[in-house]
C-alpha cells in the first residue's frame, strides 16, 4: 500500500458511519476538530480527512449513500503513514449498507458466502429426488392415513442414499470455490485463507510446486469423501435393493 | 361405519366419464368381488373409496356419518415399498396411528408370521418375489386391523401357487369380521372369494347379486357376454 501525501477515495457509507468505523480501527486518536473534518492523531504520523456526501447511488430500490473521503497526511514518515493506512483499511473497506455488520475479511462472512452458493444447488437436487419418490408413494402414503410432516419424514429417510448426491454435489462446489471466498474473506493468512484461494496465490507468486503440492492434497481430499459415498451406495444397493 | 351407502357418483378424467352414476350399498360383512372389463371404473372407484380422489359429483353415506378417519385400508395392484427391511414396512401403517415401537414390532411379527414372512423379517422389501411382495402388502394393510379393506387386483400377474396363498390370506382376513371389496379379472377368484359380486361397465354398476346367482343366471347382457369371455375389449375414449 503506498502512503501519498493525499489522495480521495469514494466509499459506500454515511459521514457517521465511516466516523464510527474509523474511531474503531484507530481507537482514541480521532478528533472532529470542525463539521466534515476527521483527525487522527496517530503516535508517528497526523492524518486529516476531510468528508463530502455526494448523490446517492440507487440500484432498484437498494439506495447506497456516496462519502468522498479526502484523506491529507499533516506529518509523519512513509513507514508510519503505511502502518496508519494499513490500520485504516478495515474502517474503510467495510463500510457500505451492511459495513457496520462488521462481516467483510472475517470466516463468518465466508460461510455466509457459501452457503449463498451452495444451498440453492442442494436443494435443486434434493427437491428432485424427493418429488420423485413423493409420485412414488403418494397413494400408499395417502392411503394409510399420513400426515403431511410425517410423510417428510418417511420420505426423506427412504431417499437417504440419493441425498448423499446432493450433500456430495454441495461439498464440491464448496471446495471449489475460490471466487466469493476470496472477496469476501480476502485471503488472509492463518484466518481466512482456503486451499483453494492459497493455490490460487501460490499461482500468481509464481511458486508452482506448492501450488501444484496444494491441489493434490485437495483433490486427494475430495477423492476419498467421493469414495465413501460411492462405497455407501454400493452397500445400500445391496442391502435394500 | 356399515351399511356404506354410495349414491350417483361422477368423475371425469380427459373429457370421459370414468364414473357415470356409480350407485352401491354395501353390508358390514363379506367379499364383495368388483368384476368388469379394463377402463370399467373399478380402480377409480376402489379409490374415491379411499379417498384417494374426490368425485365430481355424488355422496357417501357410512353408516349414517361422515368418512372415517381410520378403519379403511387399501392394497394397490403395484404396491410400493420402502427401502428398508421387511419388518420396518409392516410396522410403517402403524406410524399414522401413533402406535408404540414396542407394540408395532409385536403387532408386525404376528400379522408377519401369519403372511408366511416372518422369516424375512430382516431382509430388503424390495428384494421380494412379486408374490411376497403382495403378501406383505396385504400384512401392512391388515395389521391396522381395518373394518373395510379395499383390494385392487392383489392378484394380477401372479402364479398361481401365489394366488393360493393371497386367497388363504384374503379369507383369514374376513373372519377376523374385516369387510373386503376386492376388484379382480379372474372369475374363477371370483367364484371361490365372493360373497357377492358387482359387475360394473362403463363407470356404473350393471348388477349386484350374491356370487352363485351371478354366474349362473346374470341379469345383464354385458355381464353374460363378460363371464363368457365375449364382452369387447373398451377403448379408453
Amino acid at each position: 500500500m503506498c502512503a501519498p501525501e493525499g489522495f480521495r477515495r469514494e466509499v459506500g457509507a454515511t459521514a457517521v458511519e465511516f466516523e464510527r468505523g474509523l474511531r474503531l480501527a484507530v481507537a482514541g486518536v480521532v478528533s472532529s476538530p470542525q463539521p466534515g473534518v476527521l483527525r487522527v492523531d496517530a503516535p508517528a504520523a497526523v492524518l486529516e480527512v476531510a468528508l463530502t456526501e455526494l448523490p446517492e447511488r440507487c440500484i432498484g430500490q437498494f439506495r447506497i449513500p456516496v462519502l468522498c473521503a479526502h484523506l491529507r497526511f499533516l506529518s509523519g514518515n512513509r513507514a508510519a503513514r503505511q502502518a496508519l493506512l494499513a490500520r485504516m483499511y478495515l474502517a474503510l473497506s467495510r463500510s457500505g449498507s451492511l459495513g457496520e455488520l462488521g462481516l467483510l475479511y472475517s470466516p463468518t462472512a465466508m460461510v455466509i458466502a457459501q452457503t449463498v452458493l451452495v444451498v440453492p444447488l442442494m436443494a435443486a437436487i434434493a427437491r428432485q429426488t424427493v418429488e420423485d419418490a413423493w409420485h412414488d408413494y403418494e397413494e400408499e402414503l395417502t392411503a394409510m392415513h399420513f400426515r403431511w410432516f410425517d410423510s417428510v419424514r418417511v420420505l426423506l429417510h427412504d431417499c437417504r442414499h440419493s441425498l448423499m448426491v446432493a450433500v456430495l454435489a454441495g461439498l464440491g462446489r464448496a471446495m471449489s470455490e475460490v471466487g466469493a471466498v476470496m472477496i469476501v474473506g480476502g485471503n488472509i493468512d492463518r484466518s481466512t485463507r482456503t486451499m483453494t484461494t492459497a493455490i490460487a496465490l501460490e499461482t500468481s507468486k509464481g511458486d508452482l510446486p506448492l501450488a501444484v503440492a496444494l491441489g493434490l492434497v485437495l483433490l486427494a481430499v475430495i477423492l476419498i469423501l467421493n469414495g465413501l459415498a460411492y462405497g455407501l451406495r454400493l452397500w445400500a444397493m445391496r442391502r435394500y435393493a | 361405519m356399515f351399511p356404506l351407502r354410495i349414491r350417483d357418483l361422477h368423475w371425469h378424467a380427459g373429457g370421459r366419464a370414468v364414473l357415470d352414476g356409480f350407485s352401491l350399498e354395501l353390508g358390514g360383512e363379506g367379499i364383495t368381488i368388483l368384476l368388469g372389463p379394463n377402463g370399467a371404473g373399478k380402480s377409480v372407484f376402489l379409490r374415491s373409496v379411499c379417498g384417494l380422489l374426490e368425485p365430481d359429483a355424488g355422496h357417501f353415506d357410512w353408516g349414517g356419518g361422515a368418512r372415517p378417519a381410520s378403519g379403511v385400508s387399501m392394497v394397490f395392484q403395484h404396491p410400493k415399498m420402502l427401502r428398508d427391511s421387511v419388518q420396518a414396512n409392516v410396522e410403517l401403517a402403524l406410524r399414522p396411528l401413533r402406535v408404540a415401537a414396542g407394540e408395532r414390532q409385536t403387532r408386525a411379527r404376528t400379522v408377519l408370521e401369519r403372511v408366511g414372512l416372518a422369516h424375512r423379517a430382516g431382509d430388503s422389501a424390495r428384494g421380494l418375489s412379486g408374490g411376497e411382495r403382495q403378501r406383505l402388502a396385504l400384512a401392512r394393510a391388515w395389521i391396522t386391523r381395518p373394518r373395510l379393506l379395499l383390494l385392487d387386483e392383489p392378484t394380477a400377474s401372479l402364479d398361481p401357487s401365489s394366488v393360493d396363498a393371497i386367497e388363504r390370506i384374503v379369507r383369514e382376513i374376513r373372519t377376523e369380521g374385516t369387510r373386503i371389496l376386492m376388484s379382480t379379472h379372474n372369475l374363477g377368484q371370483a367364484m371361490r372369494l365372493a360373497d357377492d359380486v358387482v359387475f360394473i361397465d362403463a363407470g356404473r354398476v350393471c348388477e349386484h347379486a350374491p356370487v352363485q346367482r351371478f354366474f349362473a343366471r346374470p341379469a345383464s347382457a354385458a355381464a353374460r357376454l363378460y363371464i363368457q369371455g365375449e364382452l369387447p375389449w373398451r377403448m379408453a375414449f
